[in-house]
């Protein structure tokens, strides 16, 4: 498999586009006509080939443009990326975890060769080739989770477990939906969940919690979460809402379709040996309506799930003032014709 | 829950009830590392039945050429120890679970105090290599009651902060001695009888250590009972749970599905919801809360047991 690196950006001029490739290969998260909270957990371990669920960690045509969009947020705001000190075993583990994997399911992009704590990593991509002691700070130029994470698409939180409980502790948040990492370290899985609507009196963190602490090393699980975005921007935070707050009032009846991104992010969570840690990488996929509408039974079915969306689930996901306009632009694609279950294209 | 066959490659006996046994890959693959604390499920074949049970790792964690436990036999239990005491051989192949670690350091101590009470020592053992590769600054106790069934003085280096207190040499633990002069930001960790977990807590209580930085474990085998009927509400089936087998085991035998892993009421896998109950549930279980015992709505079947006159599970 060769991927060609799209040369694009995620800020100013919006450059970001999807291949045609990349849009069949899009994590539609909706496997059904409407849409509520739900546990929706599943093993990750492969899928569909040439999917995003088919490697641990998804490589695709965006890598480059991605990581060079992480640098950019990182020059201006170093705390996008945080570690407590009591984290960096699990960086390590995190360091291990990701180049192990993006070795064996990419040998033509990635090599790992190593000779005891001795450790030779050759990332093409990025024109990387570097060698370094496991386990030994001194030789990285960065912290090993912020090394690692510098060459790894999406965000990616560490989190500690003790206390019946887990606490996000370190991580690497450039690309987030609206939420700091700078706000959220230290917390507990229930403090930072603390802002989302109903999911609480459901239950549903109760239930999620108690999944996540039983989560084993060797049997990862992943699920997928969407929001709506206005321009195929990642860093949409809290820390730069001035930037892209004012951008969701530019949306027309007519450049809606271009303009109006579903996010989905595809959340995976693995155990970590040495340190006993949970990674939670959330790897985000942007695709504008009117890429997304090229899939008939995608078209008909967002369509739907907006329209009949709990007004405070719009609200929290930040689309409320849209959402008319998405909408009637939807509509257009929905000709009431029922639609197959599951969250892949009609063959 | 993964599992593996490995190869017994040594038994050595630690002392006249204790006995250890490490496991490597058939093919010398390297084996999952795990962090101190852990432990794993070994599958024991003895006869019609299949035994699991939990033993702590007490090799190094960062070491994947091999794992290591020590199981002391005991007599009065429902027969695992005694199958791996008198039926596993060098060479036998057994199924090992991926370790699993419900007891870990808490990485943020200034300083970890390991306290342990006889077999307990097993775990401990494992969370003082991670430190000593860790350099992390740490102390342990170790009580037992006599020298030669101190298993554990095999198993630890001869360091100045590494404590045996053997009871009949006069020596018993003293742990409001040891507790009560240690630095703010101290963590402390026992494993051994309940008894012992008890009296650290007391202790620690008194001298307003914060909650947190209390950690234990004690592994629960199954406690046996009068034997008791169970309905699943699936298939409608009443299965009958003998007084020497726990419900989980049960469950097993009948082929019914059911995820497990610490299989000592620890760790949540297990949990089944309860539709019907009619009687009183003996939780026996570290993992529901009191509210979920009280109220009877849910059991953890490897450890808890029921009387009465029925008892439907979803399952």
């Amino acid at each position: 498999m060769t991927i060609q690196f799209n040369d694009e950006t995620f800020r100013d001029d919006y450059s970001y586009h999807n291949s045609a490739e990349a849009i069949r290969r899009f994590p539609f998260p909706f496997d059904k006509d409407d849409y509520m909270y739900a546990v929706n957990m599943e093993p990750h371990a492969g899928g569909r080939e040439g999917s995003p669920f088919e490697n641990r960690f998804d490589v695709d045509e965006h890598y480059v443009a991605e990581m060079r969009d992480r640098e950019i947020t990182l020059n201006e705001d170093p705390l996008r990326c945080q570690s407590l000190p009591h984290m960096e075993l699990a960086g390590w583990d995190l360091l291990e975890l990701i180049m192990e994997c993006k070795a064996e399911d990419y040998p033509e992009l990635f090599s790992l060769h190593r000779d005891g704590d001795r450790w030779h990593w050759i990332n093409r991509p990025l024109g990387i080739d570097h060698k370094f002691t496991f386990l030994d700070p001194t030789t990285l130029p960065y912290g090993p989770m912020e090394y690692i994470t510098r060459q790894a698409q999406g965000d990616f939180a560490l989190l500690d477990q003790r206390e019946g409980n887990l606490w996000m502790e370190a991580g690497m948040v450039t690309s987030q939906a609206d939420w700091s990492l700078d706000f959220d370290i230290g917390m507990n899985f229930f403090e930072w969940h603390a802002p989302v609507p109903k999911a609480h009196e459901m239950g549903i963190f109760q239930r999620a919690l108690k999944f996540l602490l039983a989560i084993q090393q060797g049997a990862p699980s992943r699920r997928l979460n969407w929001t709506m975005t206005v321009n195929p921007r990642l860093d949409t935070s809290p820390e730069n809402y001035h930037k892209w707050g004012p951008e969701k009032r530019t949306l027309t009846p007519e450049n809606v379709g271009e303009k109006q991104f579903l996010r989905v992010e595809l959340q995976t969570f693995f155990r970590l040996p040495r340190s006993n840690g949970l990674a939670f990488p959330i790897r985000c996929y942007l695709i504008s309506l009117q890429d997304l509408v090229t899939v008939p039974k995608w078209g008909r079915r967002l369509h739907r799930v907006i329209r009949d969306l709990p007004d405070e689930l719009a609200e929290y996901k930040g689309f409320a003032v849209n959402r008319q306009l998405i909408i009637d632009y939807l509509a257009q694609f929905d000709d009431g014709k029922p639609t197959s279950p599951g969250i892949f294209p009609d063959e | 829950m993964s599992a593996q066959m490995l190869r017994v490659t040594e038994i050595e006996a630690l002392s006249p009830l204790v006995k250890r046994f490490r496991f490597e890959h058939p093919h010398g693959a390297k084996l999952p590392l795990f962090s101190g604390g852990a432990h794993v499920v070994v599958e024991m074949p003895d006869g019609d039945m299949l035994r699991r049970n939990a033993y702590s790792l007490i090799s190094d964690p960062q070491d994947g050429s091999g794992y290591e436990i020590a199981v002391r036999r005991e007599d009065g239990g429902r027969g695992g120890s005694r199958f791996m005491h008198a039926c596993v051989r060098q060479g036998d192949m057994l199924r090992i679970s991926t370790p699993l670690n419900l007891f870990s350091l808490d990485m943020r101590a200034r300083k970890h105090v390991l306290i342990a009470g006889g077999i307990g020592i097993t775990p401990i053992i494992a969370q003082m290599q991670q430190l000593l590769r860790m350099q992390g600054r740490f102390e342990i106790h170790y009580a037992a009651r006599s020298r030669r069934e101190a298993a554990g003085l095999r198993l630890l280096p001869d360091l100045p902060h590494i404590h045996a207190h053997i009871s009949d040499e006069g020596r018993r633990m003293d742990l409001g001695a040891i507790l009560d002069r240690q630095p703010i930001g101290t963590h402390v960790y026992t494993c051994g009888p309940e008894g012992l977990i008890a009296s650290v807590a007391q202790c620690t209580e008194r001298l307003g250590w914060p909650k947190g930085s209390l950690h234990s474990e004690v592994f629960l085998a199954p406690p046996p009972g009068r034997a008791f009927e169970v309905t699943l509400a699936r298939s409608g089936r009443t299965i009958t749970v003998g007084p020497h087998q726990s419900l989980l085991e049960a469950l097993e035998e009948a082929q019914v599905e059911i995820d497990w892993s610490c299989r000592g009421g620890a760790c949540g896998r297990c949990e089944t919801e309860v539709v019907s109950c009619h009687g009183r549930i003996e939780h026996h279980d570290h993992w529901l809360s009191e509210d979920e015992h009280s109220s009877q709505t849910r059991i953890m079947p490897c450890v808890s047991r029921f009387r009465g006159r029925e008892l439907i599970l979803n399952r």
